[in-house]
């Protein structure tokens, strides 16, 4: 049985926990303002909220609730755009109108759905992450700007928001219904999930954005471990000089992480460039690892810090570098029943310079292309430590190995890069498909390195070196 | 005055297809579609999808009763395929089953042999194989054959651009059920209804009075749910009279992307000849369509490609032609502007070419060749209302594009790592159905006893603001407030026998006949008035809800008069019939007058491209659009905005692919890419003309659907001149999309870097 709020109401399910959500809030609750547009994570026509109490507090996050299991829903609350309709339209309904952000109407509810979100939320009340919270939702008619327009006077009105309290804020200003009140007393008699320990064979679910993308159809009557809420693999900590994230960490845990924005001041653009909001609320990083696409960004994110993963089979635990989890394409050393516990690599000191880069057909919401991460460690001008990903040039995500090794010990200077630069081609194979060429591949990867380069140090190196 | 659907769309109570409450024991249908794009079927084997728990029925050509045929145009294209496969993705059969999910597994279960065929998929190849729909038609002006010898410059080229995907974010779907006597009633996602129950009719071997099909709106079109939603409505009717059940198919996406027709690739090759003052005086352009497997639109969208072959340029001698080549894709089908940017983007290509070859901006030979007042276009029609020098001349001073120039120049002398480039689009794009006959349309109007007015028309709302359009011109005819004002579905038993939502012109032709319809209606109301206040019918006019006399207003309000008409037995009914005057065009002679009227306009657009990474923003587009006199400011800013946007789409990011076995690889949203929010222009900024508009146009506020689409062109152009600017190698090529690949190629060709990345992908 799976219990959560849905709007107003309580719901106590015996539906197949591996259903997907939309299907549940359309066909079974016949709440039809969320459209479907694309049953992938990738038009947000179906984005839905989720909240979740948190320290007595309730926080919202979008989701898409196409590829969101049903089963990940447990204790949470779900609200749906007839969850936020009132006699009057709210303030973000109003914006729409007045601006016209809405065409044919497909996307609108969607939209709506998440601009109310950037209401209620903590988040710093500025246009650019007010329209950070829209970046899953796909238009075809509008062309965005009217959306935009509808955006700036929703940040205009939001500007008294009260951070610390952000859902009352938004009851008290009609942003949403008033018996948003009554949900956190509410969720709080709903028991959670018993920590059911399944067995070997039933499949894992994260965030289930990949999966549910990949075998939509098998997993709605699967026997599903789901572990998107276990307490063990949440949580970003630091510890003995070791930044040790949890496997069920999502990318959003990262990109909010007060620890990780420490070490990593360029976070925000990062991973911006991973996914949408919604997907990012979903998709964990263990999820990320072990869907061994060879173009994770995740994935090419942390082998650049030459990260490790700990993996566990209940009663056993191990530790590797993430780089040799990969053993060919998709396949992995990880027997079916372990799970990634955490990720864990060397907090990056001053010497230490990060850069990650991502090349795709569309700069966001689109998977790379090819994709690279480097950390490089500098005494004087000597490197005395870098390490190179890259994603989108072979079977498995890569450490460019050779590349690195000749790196090791070099002065950092234009001429040992560039010679660096030719060596990674012998490290890769990329093959030509709907992403690109293998020779476009090639050439993008070689570029992105030296953008490496150019971010890090940008009075050493210049595009110049290039013509 | 905003959208009337904006309050309902806000709060996701509008109805799309698949929102319908189904009606009990409603059956779901799924296709079982070719994995394979040109074969021969050697056996057919539906025993173990059929015994699947749930599975109802598999229907298969065989059951048809009428014909199975679906072509609008040409009788060339099968509901139901019956040897021969011809496309990757053509319907084989129909899988009814009690839920989608359980026709899905039954669709894994289905057993088809095939011996494949060659496949085509390149339209040169069709032509050289003489694979053609129909044959090739010309249009030509002047003579450019002996004109050559007296251009100062000739160049000569190629020019691709590849198709685009619609994307409307409802897919395609239908629900169907039977009703009396042998009918059927189709609740369609469709820009055609009559589309849907002509060949639903054909198909089921009724008569159309059989069928009736009813609309609401839909969730996007641009032409994707012209002709092609006809199949699934007519696969449900069809499902639904062999069950007598209802029957629901709303498409998945995947399959909606693999099974339907897009904008039609082309490519072609131009010659373009001008004097030494830049005047082109002589354009030659050969057109190679790529249809797909059956004529769908082909030869309609072909027409338009070559009506709009020059752009808003006078070119006074002009043989452009244009082949229909038949390969073995889906057959490719109407899409926002209709072969008309396929035409533009040669024209456009072929002035780039020539500007780089002879060191000037485009631009200097553009704004040298606009159309003006008294010109011949290359089918005969004289040129009137001109917008284009007005427009341009607007844009390029209210812009200063000298200023915008400066600009740019001074940036890319001080930056190597970004460039900038511009360019300017010019855009002249004929409005009405170029087929003459499609140009009418009806309107039905009833006036409610209790004063309020029901209006339906042949148009089908989808976005474009239709509905919003049509209350406007009915209040203002009767001068009531627009609330009192609801436009009904659009549905076959209230307007009969329509020409589809497209062309642009929907709100100028239902707008037309509402019109009438409703002047009819206002004369009698008039009548009445006049008889109740006693005086001639020449006094009498309605001003704010209130029967005036002399302007005066008197005590007889709108509820009281229509009460009083009511009473005296007064028809409140009417229904309007409007069609476009002056109009022809002969198709022997590819001459005549095809067009209502022109749109106009000139966008500027401003790129910065990454030359390190190879990928690119859209800064600005700042246009001067000719809209006529606008009715409504909001919707028409907002076809501009969208239809710029997916202008710009189709030349940057949209990339279908297709393999060489006729495969869709670019197959769902997470391969084929349309603008999201941070990939359209950081700035867009829209100065309408002022002029007094068109008398054919609806209120003198001109179609705006299409036209704005065209602007997105010059983004190809503006990336072009900044990877130009960046790399003094790079050989132009006219290849749309400009993908980042293929920016991030053209910057370092010729250069050693890509050298080096060629032999090392040779070598593995
Ligand atoms: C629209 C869209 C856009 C996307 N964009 C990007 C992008 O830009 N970049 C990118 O890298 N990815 C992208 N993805 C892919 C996906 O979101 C990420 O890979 C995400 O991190 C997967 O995490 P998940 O928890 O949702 O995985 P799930 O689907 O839950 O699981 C994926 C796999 O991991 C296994 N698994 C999950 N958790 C564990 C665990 N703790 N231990 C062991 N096995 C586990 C599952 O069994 C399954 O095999 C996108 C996906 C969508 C739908
Ligand atoms: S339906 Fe497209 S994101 Fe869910
Ligand atoms: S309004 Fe049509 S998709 Fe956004």
């Amino acid at each position: 049985m799976i219990k959560f709020i849905l709007n107003n109401k309580l719901i106590s399910t015996n539906e197949s926990p591996g259903m997907t959500t939309l299907d549940f809030i359309r066909y079974n609750k016949h709440l039809v303002g969320t459209k479907i547009g694309c049953r992938e994570g990738d038009c947000g026509a179906c984005t839905v909220l989720v909240g979740q109490l948190r320290d007595e507090k309730m926080i919202y996050n979008t989701m898409t609730s196409c590829i969101a299991p049903l089963g990940n829903m447990q204790g949470k609350h779900i609200v749906t755009i007839e969850g936020l309709n009132m006699e009057k339209m709210t303030p973000v309904q109003a914006a729409m109108v007045e601006e016209s952000g809405t065409q044919c109407g497909f996307c609108t509810p969607g939209f709506v759905v998440s601009l109310s979100g950037f209401a209620m939320s903590s988040e710093e009340v500025t246009f650019k992450n007010a329209i950070s919270a829209i970046d899953g939702n796909i238009c075809r008619c509008t062309g965005y700007k009217s959306i935009e327009r509808a955006a700036q006077i929703i940040v205009d009105q939001l500007q008294a928001k009260d951070l610390k309290d952000p859902v009352n804020w938004a009851i008290e200003n009609n942003f949403i219904p008033i018996y948003f009140n009554t949900i956190p007393e509410r969720l709080k008699e709903i028991i959670p999930l018993p920590a059911i320990s399944k067995n070997g064979t039933s499949t894992k679910v994260g965030g289930g954005t990949d999966l549910y993308v990949q075998r939509h159809d098998d997993m709605h009557h699967a026997d599903i471990d789901f572990l998107f809420d276990k307490t063990n693999l949440n949580g970003i900590h630091i510890k003995d000089n070791e930044v040790i994230i949890q496997g069920g960490a999502t990318a959003s845990d990262l990109l909010y992480s007060k620890e990780l924005n420490a070490h990593f001041p360029n976070l925000w653009q990062h991973l911006k460039l991973v996914s949408s909001t919604p997907i990012r609320n979903m998709g964990t990083i263990a999820g990320n690892f072990v869907n061994a696409s060879p173009i994770g960004d995740l994935t090419a994110f942390f082998i650049g810090l030459n990260a490790s993963i700990t993996l566990s089979d209940g009663a056993n635990k191990r530790t590797i570098l993430l780089k040799d989890f990969y053993k060919g394409y998709k396949i992995l050393d990880k027997k079916p029943y372990e799970i990634i516990e955490s990720v864990h690599f060397k907090i990056p000191d001053a010497n230490t310079h990060f850069n990650f880069e991502k090349i795709s057909k569309r700069r966001y919401l689109d998977i790379a292309t090819v994709n690279s991460a480097m950390s490089l460690r500098l005494k004087d001008d000597i490197i005395t430590e870098i390490y190179i990903s890259a994603g989108g040039v072979g079977p498995t995500p890569l450490l460019l190995e050779n590349t690195c090794n000749f790196l090791q010990g070099k002065i950092l200077n234009i001429q040992n890069i560039q010679e660096a630069l030719d060596f990674i081609q012998s490290e890769i194979s990329p093959i030509s498909d709907a992403r690109g060429t293998a020779e476009y591949k090639r050439l993008a990867l070689r570029q992105i390195v030296f953008a490496h380069f150019t971010e890090c140090f940008p009075q050493t190196f210049k595009i110049e070196a290039l013509i | 005055m905003k959208n009337v659907d904006a309050k309902n769309h806000v709060s996701g109570k509008s109805i799309y297809l698949d929102d319908i409450p189904v009606r009990q024991g409603t059956l779901h249908a799924l296709l079982y579609d070719a994995p394979v794009a040109h074969a021969i079927i050697t056996h057919i084997d539906y025993s173990e999808a059929e015994a699947l728990e749930g599975v109802v029925r598999i229907i298969t050509h065989q059951d048809i009763p009428g014909e199975n045929q679906i072509g609008g145009i040409f009788p060339d294209e099968p509901l139901l395929a019956e040897n021969d496969i011809h496309f990757w993705g053509m319907p084989i059969a129909l899988i009814i089953a009690e839920s989608e999910y359980i026709a899905r597994q039954a669709r894994a279960l289905v057993k088809i042999e095939y011996k494949e065929l060659p496949v085509i998929t390149d339209p040169r190849e069709a032509r050289k194989q003489d694979s053609l729909i129909f044959p090739p038609r010309t249009f030509k002006i002047g003579n450019p054959e002996n004109t050559w010898e007296n251009c100062e410059y000739v160049f000569e080229g190629e020019a691709d651009s590849n198709g685009q995907e619609h994307l409307y974010i409802e897919t395609q779907g239908a629900y169907a059920y039977p009703t009396e006597h042998g009918s059927i009633r189709i609740s369609s996602s469709t820009q055609g209804p009559t589309a849907v129950q002509k060949t639903a009719a054909r198909v089921l071997g009724v008569d159309m009075n059989r069928i009736e099909v009813d609309v609401t709106r839909l969730g996007g079109g641009f032409g994707g749910k012209e002709d092609q939603a006809t199949a699934w409505g007519v696969l449900c009717a069809l499902a639904a009279q062999i069950l007598q059940k209802p029957i629901k198919y709303s498409v998945h996406r995947m399959d909606d992307m693999r099974i339907t027709g897009k904008r039609h690739p082309y490519r072609s090759d131009y010659k373009i000849g001008l004097d030494k003052n830049l005047k082109i005086i002589a354009y030659e352009a050969t057109f190679h369509q790529n249809a797909g497997a059956a004529a769908d639109l082909s030869p309609a969208v072909m027409e338009r490609t070559l009506f709009h072959a020059t752009n808003a340029y006078f070119v006074p001698n002009v043989q452009v032609t244009a082949y229909s080549c038949k390969t073995h894709l889906p057959p490719n089908t109407a899409f926002r502007g209709f072969g008309g940017p396929q035409g533009m983007f040669v024209i456009e290509s072929a002035i780039a070419h020539a500007a780089n070859e002879l060191g000037i901006p485009a631009r200097d030979i553009q704004a040298a060749n606009l159309l003006k007042d008294g010109d011949e276009f290359p089918y005969g029609q004289i040129v009137d209302y001109c917008n284009a020098g007005s427009t341009w001349t607007d844009a390029i001073s209210t812009y200063n594009i000298k200023t915008i120039q400066k600009e740019v120049d001074n940036f890319n002398i001080n930056n190597n790592h970004l460039k900038k480039g511009i360019a300017v689009m010019p855009v002249c794009f004929g409005i009405s159905f170029t087929n003459t006959p499609m140009n009418h349309a009806r309107a039905l109007v009833h006036v409610y006893q209790d004063g309020s007015v029901g209006v339906s028309t042949g148009g089908v709302e989808m976005g474009q603001g239709l509905n919003t359009k049509m209350v406007q011109v009915a209040a203002h005819i009767f001068n009531i407030h627009t609330n009192r004002i609801k436009l009904e579905t659009t549905n076959t038993t209230r307007v009969a026998n329509t020409s589809p939502s497209a062309a642009s012109a929907t709100a100028d032709l239902n707008g037309k006949a509402l019109e009438i319809a409703c002047e009819k209606i206002l004369e009698r109301l008039i009548y009445v008035a006049a008889k109740q206040m006693n005086c001639a019918e020449e006094a009498i006019s309605i001003r704010e809800e209130k029967v005036c006399v002399n302007g005066q207003p008197t005590e007889l309000a709108w509820e009281k008069l229509i009460q009083t008409a009511f009473l005296s037995r007064v028809s409140l009914s009417e229904k309007g019939h409007y069609a476009t005057p002056n109009i022809h065009f002969d198709k022997q002679k590819e001459k005549g007058h095809p067009f209502a009227y022109h749109v106009y306009g000139t966008a500027i657009t401003t790129v910065t491209v990454d030359c390190l990474r190879g990928l690119y923003e859209v800064d600005s587009v700042k246009l001067v659009h000719d809209f006529g006199k606008s009715m409504n400011t909001a919707i028409d800013d907002g076809q501009v905005e969208g239809g710029l946007v997916q202008g710009i789409g189709w030349m940057t990011m949209e990339e279908i692919i297709y393999n060489k076995k006729g495969r869709l690889l670019s197959n769902a949203l997470s391969t084929y890419k349309i603008p999201d929010i941070y990939s359209v222009p950081g700035e867009i900024t829209i100065k309408p003309l002022a002029t007094e508009g068109h008398p054919l146009a609806i209120r003198k506020s001109k179609a705006v659907g299409e036209p704005p689409l065209m602007y997105g062109i010059g983004t190809y152009f503006a990336i072009q001149n900044a990877v130009k600017a960046f790399n003094p190698n790079y050989i132009l090529k006219f290849d749309a999309p400009f993908t980042p690949e293929k920016v991030l190629m053209g910057l370092y060709e010729g250069r050693e870097v890509l050298a080096k990345v060629k032999a090392e992908e040779e070598k593995a």
